[in-house]
């Protein structure tokens, strides 16, 4: 049994130490939201906020995350309420397929608290590491330069 | 009343049942805009019900852009006729006489005051109502033409269960597939391994797992294709010169015979290489096999059609097989979709009537979706003293762009030749004129005298190929509109003005006169350039003119693209903004980056473009009340062209061979 704490909620799951990350929250904590991209680290859409980082799940073996907090963008809303940043990714209807979206709200997250001002050059260079195929990229900067500025204090 | 595509239920929502699918292309939303139109009541209400095979009407594929022509056509008919059920019926219910009922947000007003609700009167209202009660009168519509929000969006960013990726059936074992990477004849040898907890399924040489947990498939996977020895096919060097060696069949597509008189004569060749769809999500299924009856679940754009193909290889009756559509990430086309459906329901043959997800890993997806098919194209060309065409042709090679289960006897996807009763396999064909496959947007939109556009078609592929977003209009705009400014060189012209000169369609015209101030006002400066592209999707569909501007250093960069597009009545502009936006982009990384090699499996080994070099995007829709024309493959061409044109601003070369790579851009510079 391996203990970790997700979304706030200590959790402790059945899977081998070497078990990827994603597969456990998908597969055992019923945490769809991250998806499955391409098993290696190169596309995004597995991203989850690991001590404030966002990492790829698909790459990140069970142990190394074991007392550590983990949020997945199940765990972005609170009380109810979308993220500002999923909130701007629908105001900005910024997706098609909607594939990216999630590890890219969990992304742009991670990066709005290390950079609450950015530029939106900065935004493009922060989501550099998730890709997206269905071209929605303008919509999703303006949506994360949208949540910025509502995450103003 | 009772109708087969419509239904009412009591929490007073509307469900519509589809037989276009959502491939991330928005089209449920669109298609609740036209119920709620039809219906009157409130887009809020409306459901559209995900198609399955069990009770969807057959519309065809999900694909050419015809989903709001298609399946927007069935919706509105099918709300017409159940709004004459109930209008009929509720004209009884009030006593009040059918020509004097107002309905507002499903609820019926006679002029009398009374009112009964669609829910209420749903129930038993009768099945034939007279003859046109459903007919709306004409007048300004509520829904249908502004901008509605994608109904499906806050599932997907808040992270909820919204493909088929992420559904879970009781029972389900998790499967992973072995194929090597690279095109292959037969499975050689697999030595005896021992697999922790999965349990190796063969056929042939198709090869599975399946395992109660999904890491103990995608290890025993890795361990068994790290073993297995494959008889590998040979690929050729060079596609395009295999593919002008290997033509099956020469023929015209059109002809005009003028006269050949004229003076200077240019030629050119152009290519483009094999393109993958590749999805951020590769291809899912899930399938369940119990008691002689096959589910499955699949994000495939033809569900009838890979029934068809299911019941051909299994050798399973049609009434056996029920194939429900579940979305999956991004569709552009034919991807790995169906040989996943079909992979799982092979595996699921030896699951003991437990359900199975198969997962095909990135690896699977660039090994063995079909790709674009590669192209080489020719174009020849006179021009008279005063600067016209006079004369005109346009010859390519291709290999069919369509490849689809489910048309044609022999089964299309690949598990089916490699088990150990192998099928005989379906080439790729392409589809009649005038949608055409490698020969979509060949016969040009201009007017000119002498014309003769020539397709050499390759049976043989030397890597799966099928439909890609625009099909051949990608290869086809690309060549058409790089020679087109090449002639307007030649002649001296101005790019626009050259190309009106031998355009009638006033639509056409209309669509590049948009771009004229964008043009204008450009500023040259150094390594810089803009260029334009222009075409109507396959001659019968959306105008789309593309304005690109390029900065050319070490590495091409686009700027930014303006397109102007002419759609008809735009469902949801915002929807078809969103489309054109995301179309011009994906061709933006085409036309940069992107070519398909054999034994390309990762990310790495096929770059795309990302956030940081993506150009800005204008799209500037042209007002119309016009039939609806599909947008989601528009701007693919133009867009090649429009940067290739760019290039040649900014440094005085020409590439004609895509993508436009530094080398290539050097190579030409040289």
């Amino acid at each position: 049994m391996t203990e970790l704490e997700v979304n706030g909620q200590r959790r402790s799951v059945a899977a081998g130490p070497d078990t990827p990350l994603l597969y456990v929250l998908r597969n055992d904590l019923g945490l769809v939201g991250s998806r499955f991209g391409c098993g290696n680290g190169q596309c995004g859409a597995c991203f989850v906020i690991v001590e404030g980082k966002a990492v790829p799940s698909c790459d990140t073996p069970l142990w190394s995350v074991s007392g550590k907090k983990v949020t997945t963008v199940e765990g972005l809303a609170k009380g109810g309420e979308l993220h500002p940043v999923q909130k701007a990714l629908l105001a900005e209807q910024a997706a098609q397929c909607g594939y990216c979206s999630s590890g890219i709200a969990v992304a742009a997250t991670a990066f709005l608290s290390q950079n609450p001002r950015p530029s939106e050059q900065q935004v493009r260079e922060a989501l550099d590491r998730n890709l997206c195929r269905c071209g929605a990229h303008n919509r999703v900067v303006r949506a994360v330069l949208r949540a910025a500025k509502e995450m103003q204090p | 009343m009772k109708h087969p595509r419509i239904r009412f239920e009591r929490d007073r929502t509307v469900w519509i049942a589809s037989g276009k699918v959502e491939l991330g292309q928005g089209i449920n939303t669109a298609l609740a805009q036209i119920a709620a139109e039809e219906l009157d009541v409130a887009f809020e209400r409306v459901r559209i019900v995900p198609p399955s095979t069990a009770y969807s009407p057959d519309e065809g594929y999900t694909s050419g852009s015809m989903s709001i022509q298609e399946g927007g056509k069935g919706v509105r008919e099918a709300c017409v006729q159940v709004r004459g059920m109930l209008l009929a019926h509720a004209a009884e219910l009030l006593g009040a006489p059918l020509g004097e009922l107002a309905v507002e947000d499903g609820t019926i007003r006679a002029k009398n005051g009374n009112s009964v609700t669609y829910w209420e009167c749903a129930a038993e209202a009768s099945d034939s109502p007279p003859a046109g009660a459903g007919v709306k009168a004409s007048g300004p519509s509520k829904v249908v033409g502004k901008n509605a929000p994608r109904i499906d969006l806050p599932a997907k960013v808040a992270g909820k269960p919204a493909y088929v990726q992420d559904m879970t059936l009781p029972e389900m074992l998790f499967a992973r597939i072995v194929r090597p990477a690279r095109p292959f004849s037969s499975l050689t040898s697999l030595p005896e391994l021992k697999l922790e907890g999965a349990t190796l399924v063969r056929d042939g040489s198709f090869v599975g797992v399946l395992a109660e947990r999904e890491e103990l498939a995608i290890a025993a996977a890795a361990k068994l294709r790290a073993k297995a020895v494959w008889e590998e096919s040979p690929v050729p060097e060079d596609f395009h010169r295999w593919l002008r060696e290997n033509v099956s069949e020469r023929s015209i597509l059109k002809e005009i015979k003028g006269s050949s008189a004229g003076g200077e004569s240019l030629k050119a060749s152009y290519s483009k290489p094999f393109i993958a769809h590749a999805s951020i999500g590769p291809s899912c299924a899930i399938a369940r096999l119990k008691d002689g009856k096959l589910e499955v679940w699949s994000h495939s754009q033809g569900i009838f059609g890979l029934r068809h193909e299911l019941s051909v290889v299994l050798g399973l009756p049609l009434e056996s097989i029920t194939v429900n559509h579940a979305e999956g990430a991004g569709c552009y086309g034919h991807n790995g979709a169906d040989d996943v459906a079909l992979d799982a329901a092979l595996l699921a043959r030896a699951a003991n009537g437990r359900p199975v997800k198969l997962q095909w890993t990135r690896e699977d997806e660039f090994a063995w979706e079909p790709y674009g098919p590669a192209m080489a194209l020719e174009l020849e060309a006179r021009l008279d003293a005063a600067g016209s065409i006079v004369s005109w042709k346009h010859e390519l090679w291709s290999n069919g762009h369509t490849n689809r289960p489910g048309r044609s006897p022999k089964p299309a996807l690949i598990a089916a030749r490699h088990l150990e009763k192998a099928f005989d396999y379906a080439p790729a064909v392409d589809p009649a004129l005038p949608a055409e496959g490698s020969g979509r947007n060949a016969i040009p939109l201009y007017d000119f005298p002498d014309l003769q556009v020539v397709k050499n078609y390759v049976r043989e592929t030397p890597r799966r190929a099928s439909s890609l977003r625009a099909l051949g209009a990608y290869g086809n705009v690309f060549a058409i509109e790089s020679f087109m400014d090449e002639l307007a060189q030649a002649a001296g012209a101005d790019p626009i003005e050259f190309r009106l000169r031998h355009l009638k369609d006033p639509r056409a015209r209309a669509v590049l006169d948009c771009l004229k101030n964008s043009w204008t006002s450009w500023r040259k400066s150094e390594d810089r350039g803009h260029g334009i592209g222009f075409a109507r999707y396959k001659n019968i569909g959306a105008y789309c003119a593309v304005l690109a501007e390029v900065e050319a250093g070490e590495v091409l960069r686009v700027k930014r693209l303006v397109l102007a597009a002419d759609v008809g009545l735009a469902i949801n502009p915002d929807g078809v903004a969103n489309q054109l936006e995301g179309g011009a982009i994906q061709a933006t990384s085409w036309t940069l980056k992107e070519e398909g090699r054999i034994g390309a499996v990762s990310w790495e080994d096929y770059p795309i473009l990302r956030f940081s070099e993506v150009p800005a995007v204008e799209v500037n829709l042209v007002k119309s009340e016009a039939p609806s024309l599909g947008a989601g493959e528009a701007a693919q061409g133009p867009t090649g062209a429009a940067i290739a044109n760019a290039l040649h601003d900014a440094l005085g070369v020409r590439v004609r061979d895509l993508p436009l790579t530094p080398e290539r851009i050097v190579k030409a510079m040289e």
